[in-house]
């Protein structure tokens, strides 16, 4: 499991690799900053900052961990991404909490879900998948909320039912 | 001993209630339909069917569990085989050989050994935690809260570090899962931490939220982000389906051995099932016949690595019944379905709620009998669920997935949170971090915290108790040597390689 060869091949920084050190970074002082606020009431032993202190600590080692790493070139080889499909399917997040939050329902909310993701996924039909989708999510709100008690969200489209 | 069978035998009684044997059945038939979709483990079928056993009593909703994850095991070996994308590693020996038989027309046979060793496996296995067990609670009845703070050490640093690819990466994602634990009210003097003044943080991170989100939201992020590299291919199932007396010959043996792999590696408190899915696996290469089939579709090399499989997942049971270790990221799942109900597995449930145990251990064994039956007639059908496209297959996956957290919290704080752990669950896989340590860490940091702010109490803040227990101070000894081995041993390799 040693990492390739070094001598071989001269390796390049891994701009990425650094990005995630520091986002380490950030965190570690992220946790000391909060850790601040809290009083020290245990009699013994620790109190509730000991904990963040040390989970701090082991952060920013990895995030200086990372580093090395990153600028060794000692991360593995990544295959091209397309962002495309990404982002659409956090647009269709996006929409599910927009709509349960504005109470628009449960089925108006995971169809709209199921419609982008099918279309991250190289669909084009729109239309018949938005008809599978209210279908599909009117069954499973029909089957938990009315079935098995559990209480999905409410909208326009669950009153009528 | 005594003591094992008439527990046993009081846990069948439990278990086969009708209303329990239905719970099982339900259980086993949705871990196998859910296991079977393509890119979905036994972790994150597990996950998903969390929300489904909501509203049952933790009796039956326990043993539905086991059937999940069972089920959930048997699935995916049937993906592996047929479309050659193993949801987990563990999985990933299997699909190397049953893959290529399926594509030689033997997919059959290769379905069969499969089924039948993950039962000979899965049964020998469930014998072993049920003898094991009570041997194990006897002995953890004794630890002091320094002891659990020091096995909580071991499996840290075994789950992160000593058997992945980098342990820096594998350490990351612990710490990731630690930091996400400390979010909420620090339960000793009910201060707040890592709420940032948001009212939902202050009950900390939810886990299946953290799970779902990482397996379900991260995989299919992943998945679409890299759809223009590989066509995923079903293997039609060619052929008669069962196996000839020569696959007997030579599947029987491989089980066995695989057995002997997967309970021991699985039951230590070390995790995953790779190790001994690998080590079959090499094993069934250096002994066979028939060395020219391997690489080309070789029978042991499916039946060996699937019985270690099944082995190590019963195996793993051992410590998340006794000590409530999770050692992969399916216990952690199971341990999050247990404090659902408020339960901590360990010695205590053994001693009150025995029948809650045993019933579990037993409906282990029902669930096996119903998944061969399950799975060998009915694999016409499971194949069908192959079939679903894509789109709809991910689309529907997200929906179910965010169902789960509506369903238990609908707020727009909570739905956030997934999406943003999918987003997290994404990077990692694509940047190569391993996901089980931070579903671990969210579930053990803040017991393993605990048990040290006890322990020091207790000894009015000296941490010498750490070391004066020898059960404590042996522990740390193994973390210590667990976590610096990989290091030196890389070290090692460098010098090696720098030599010639």
């Amino acid at each position: 499991m040693t990492s390739g060869d070094p001598v071989q091949t001269p390796r390049r920084v891994d701009r990425a690799g650094i990005v995630i050190a520091a986002l380490l970074a950030v965190l570690a002082a992220v946790l000391l900053w909060d850790a601040r606020g809290l009083q020290t009431t245990a009699m013994y032993g620790m109190g509730p900052e000991a904990m963040p202190v040390v989970v701090a600590t082991g952060v920013a080692l990895l995030a200086i961990g990372n580093f090395i790493d990153a600028l060794r070139g000692n991360l593995p080889a990544r295959e091209s991404a397309d962002p495309v499909p990404v982002v659409l399917i956090l647009v269709g997040l996006t929409l599910l909490i927009a709509i349960v939050g504005f109470g628009g329902g449960f089925i108006l909310a995971t169809s709209a879900l199921f419609v982008t993701t099918s279309a991250a996924f190289g669909r084009r039909a729109v239309v018949v998948d938005s008809i599978i989708a209210v279908v599909m999510s009117t069954l499973i709100y029909l089957v938990f909320d009315r079935l098995l008690t559990l209480s999905l969200p409410a909208g326009p489209l669950e009153r009528l039912l | 001993m005594m003591d094992t069978f008439a527990a046993l035998a009081h846990g069948m009684a439990v278990a086969v209630q009708p209303m329990n044997l239905l719970y099982a059945l339900i259980g086993v038939f949705l871990g196998t339909a859910v296991g079977v979709l393509p890119g979905i483990g036994p972790a994150l079928t597990v996950a998903l069917l969390l929300p489904v056993t909501y509203k049952l009593d933790p009796g039956g909703s326990l043993i539905m569990f086991a059937g999940i994850y069972y089920g959930g095991m048997y699935g995916g070996s049937t993906t592996a085989i047929l479309i050659n994308t193993p949801g987990e590693s563990a999985s990933m020996a299997t699909a190397l050989e049953g893959n290529k038989m399926a594509k030689a027309g033997r997919g059959g046979p290769a379905l069969a050994t499969s089924a039948i060793g993950s039962f000979v496996a899965g049964t020998i296995a469930t014998i072993g935690l049920a003898f094991l067990a009570p041997w194990l609670v006897d002995f953890a009845v004794r630890f002091g809260p320094e002891d659990y703070f020091a096995l909580m050490c071991v499996a840290f640093v075994t789950v992160s570090a000593t058997f992945g690819d980098s342990p820096i990466r594998g350490l990351t994602s612990l710490f990731i899962g630690l930091t996400l634990g400390l979010v909420g009210i620090d339960k000793l003097t009910g201060q707040a931490r890592l709420a940032f003044g948001v009212p939902e943080l202050l009950d900390g991170v939810e886990v299946t939220t953290l799970a779902v989100g990482l397996f379900a939201v991260g995989e299919a992020l992943y998945v679409a982000s890299r759809r223009h590299h590989t066509e995923e291919k079903l293997e039609p199932v060619r052929g008669s389906l069962w196996m000839t007396k020569q696959d007997w010959k030579r599947s029987w043996k491989p089980w066995l051995r695989g057995t002997m792999f997967g309970f021991p590696i699985g039951a230590l408190p070390a995790g995953g099932a790779e190790i001994p899915t690998f080590l079959s696996y090499s094993t069934e290469k250096r002994l066979t016949k028939h060395p020219e089939e391997f690489g080309k579709g070789a029978i042991e090399g499916v039946a060996g690595p699937e019985a270690a499989n099944n082995a190590s997942a019963a195996g793993t049971l051992v410590p998340l019944l006794t000590l409530g270790l999770p050692t992969s990221a399916t216990a952690a799942m199971m341990l999050a379905g247990f404090q659902q109900y408020g339960l901590n597995p360990g010695p205590l449930l053994f001693a009150e709620r025995p029948d809650l145990v045993w019933g579990l251990i037993a409906s282990l064994f029902i669930a096996n009998c119903m998944l061969l039956v399950l799975n060998l007639p009915l694999v016409g059908l499971w194949v069908r669920l192959l079939a679903i496209p894509q789109p709809w297959l991910y689309a529907g996956i997200l929906v179910f997935a965010t169902m789960g957290t509506i369903a238990a919290k609908p707020s727009v704080v909570e739905l956030s949170m997934l999406a943003g752990f999918g987003v997290l669950g994404f990077l990692m896989r694509r940047f190569d971090f391993p996901i089980a340590p931070v579903v671990v860490g969210l579930i053990l940091g803040p017991i393993a915290e605990s048990q040290l702010r006890r322990a020091l109490a207790i000894s009015l803040g000296d941490p010498v108790t750490l070391l004066q227990s020898p059960i404590s101070a042996t522990l740390l000894g193994i973390a210590l040597v667990a976590l610096l081995a990989p290091f030196v041993l890389k070290g090692m390799g460098r010098f090696k390689a720098n030599e010639d």
